[in-house]
């Protein structure tokens, strides 16, 4: 059996009045990618930040239920450090204006990183994990603007690990990138399974397939709540999914 | 509905399928009916439209992996594209032994029959029938129907055993009968697989159907 980093009990996420997700129960497991597939609108990326509280910054917003990570509730957790140990990728390549080498000691510095020779170890083996120190590493205080967009994202992910999280939280990582730059990140996350625990929204069903473990299947209900209709191992719900709506989905007879 | 082109595509394999299981329905049937009736021109016919199976077998091949290629079929979808592969697969191996009794039969040739093919013809039914019976259950997704078929095999065994016992005697009582009594046995042993294929056919439709792997056999 896989042991458990994120939990959800009965988790519901309120914007306002309007229910976005429905009594969420889910059991992710370490060190495997979990990915989250559904129609637009059915709450992945609500569900996804919600493992490191992002939805919070967000006015009006309540939660019923609760998260836990490594069986300890995440809001009883101080939220800087639950982001330290929670990381997140998100679609658009989000680099700072800044130099490649102080993106990814960026996370480190703000949590008390302050020799040089340290944070140039730690930079240098989050790029090296994040598949880019062979492309960079000649050119550390280049902007970060500067490189293409496949290589910003993979520079997005040395700054998420830089600040060696537990869990990385990727929002369609790859959506923007082109098929080459995407082999690469779907490498990357195979990689990185090892030491991390991956949670991946994804719009393509076959990226979905291909890089995770372990898939759930959001669908809204009647009054347009998120809810999860099917979580299994990634094979068994490519090959034989119980829900006819999963099935549906995924075959693409959907809508 | 969305995939619209795709669905058709689907539709278009079933369609594909049928056809090539109707020539091969004939040809199992034509085939025995020639060896009864010492019929060497529908022999031929059988042995010839054999060419014509194969040519379906390949094109449905073709596709398949077409469909998979392109649209990357997964769940139901993609169990009913696996099955269409083993069920065509295991239909041109039926061919093949519709084929071998052809070619018996040839061999045969005007010879009279050492006795009337009352066993041999009712396995030919009873395989004939398995096998229309198993194609429908794929049609119709129907894994109740498939679980049921297999156990109608042993009514085959039984006569293959049968149809061996009466065989070694007349070996035994007139020598001379050896060769065709052994062409014979090679008919009744071609009938036999035909009825494991058809068992095999059935594995396919209850994989399809539920995701399952079962072995009847
Ligand atoms: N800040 C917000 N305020 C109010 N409602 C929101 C907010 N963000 C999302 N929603 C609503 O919550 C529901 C879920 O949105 P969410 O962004 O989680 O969906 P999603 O599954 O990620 O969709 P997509 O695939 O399009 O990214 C939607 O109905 C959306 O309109
Ligand atoms: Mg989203």
């Amino acid at each position: 059996m896989d042991q458990i980093r994120l939990k959800t009990l009965d988790y519901s996420l309120f914007y306002g009045e309007f229910r976005a997700l429905n009594r969420i129960n889910l059991e992710i497991p370490s060190n495997r990618i979990t990915a989250f597939i559904g129609p637009s609108g059915c709450g992945k990326s609500t569900l996804l930040r919600s493992f490191n509280r992002m939805n919070e910054l967000i006015p009006g917003v309540r939660t019923e239920g609760s998260v836990q990570l490594d069986g300890g509730d995440i809001f009883r957790e101080d939220v800087v450090s639950l982001r330290k140990r929670v990381g997140m990728v998100f679609q658009k390549p989000n680099p700072f204006p800044k130099s490649i080498f102080d993106n990814v000691a960026y996370g480190p510095r703000i949590h008390g990183v302050r020799n040089r020779s340290r944070l140039a170890e730690i930079a240098e083996e989050s790029l090296s994990r994040a598949a880019l120190w062979d492309e960079v590493k000649d050119q550390l205080h280049k902007s970060a603007m500067a490189l293409s967009g496949g290589q910003q994202q993979r520079l997005c992910i040395a700054r998420a690990i830089a600040v060696k999280p537990e869990v990385i939280l990727m929002d369609e990582p790859a959506s923007a990138l082109d098929p080459v730059a995407t082999v690469k990140i779907e490498e990357l996350m195979n990689s990185l399974k090892k030491n991390y625990t991956i949670v991946i929204v994804t719009h393509n069903m076959q990226q979905a397939a291909r890089v995770s473990d372990f898939t759930a299947f959001l669908l809204t209900d009647e009054n347009r709540a998120g809810n999860v209709i099917e979580f299994g191992p990634t094979d068994r719900i490519f090959t034989s999914p119980t829900d006819r709506r999963t099935e549906d989905y995924i075959t693409g007879r959907f809508g | 509905m969305g995939r619209k082109q795709y669905q058709q595509d689907l539709q278009e394999l079933k369609a594909r399928m049928t056809s090539m299981a109707e020539i091969v329905r004939k040809n199992l049937r034509d085939s025995v009916r020639c060896l009864e009736s010492r019929d060497m021109e529908g022999a031929d016919l059988v042995i010839r439209s054999d060419e014509q199976v194969n040519h379906v077998c390949w094109d449905i091949e073709e596709h398949c992996i077409r469909l998979i290629a392109t649209q990357q079929p997964v769940a139901g979808d993609l169990r009913f594209i696996f099955s269409v592969l083993q069920i065509t697969n295991e239909m041109e191996r039926i061919g093949d032994y519709a084929k071998g009794i052809a070619r018996i039969s040839r061999k045969i040739g005007n010879e009279p029959l050492v006795k009337p093919l009352v066993d041999i013809s009712r396995m030919a039914d009873i395989a004939s029938c398995m096998l229309e019976d198993a194609l429908k259950a794929f049609y119709e997704n129907d894994g109740r129907t498939a679980a049921e078929i297999p156990a109608r095999d042993i009514q085959i065994d039984m006569l293959f055993r049968q149809v061996h016992r009466e065989l070694l005697t007349f070996v035994m009582e007139q020598p001379a009968n050896m060769e065709q009594c052994i062409l014979l046995e090679w008919v009744a042993h071609n009938l036999e697989r035909v009825g494991d294929r058809a068992i095999n056919i059935c594995e396919r439709v209850l994989f399809t159907v539920t995701g399952e792997v079962v072995d009847f056999n």
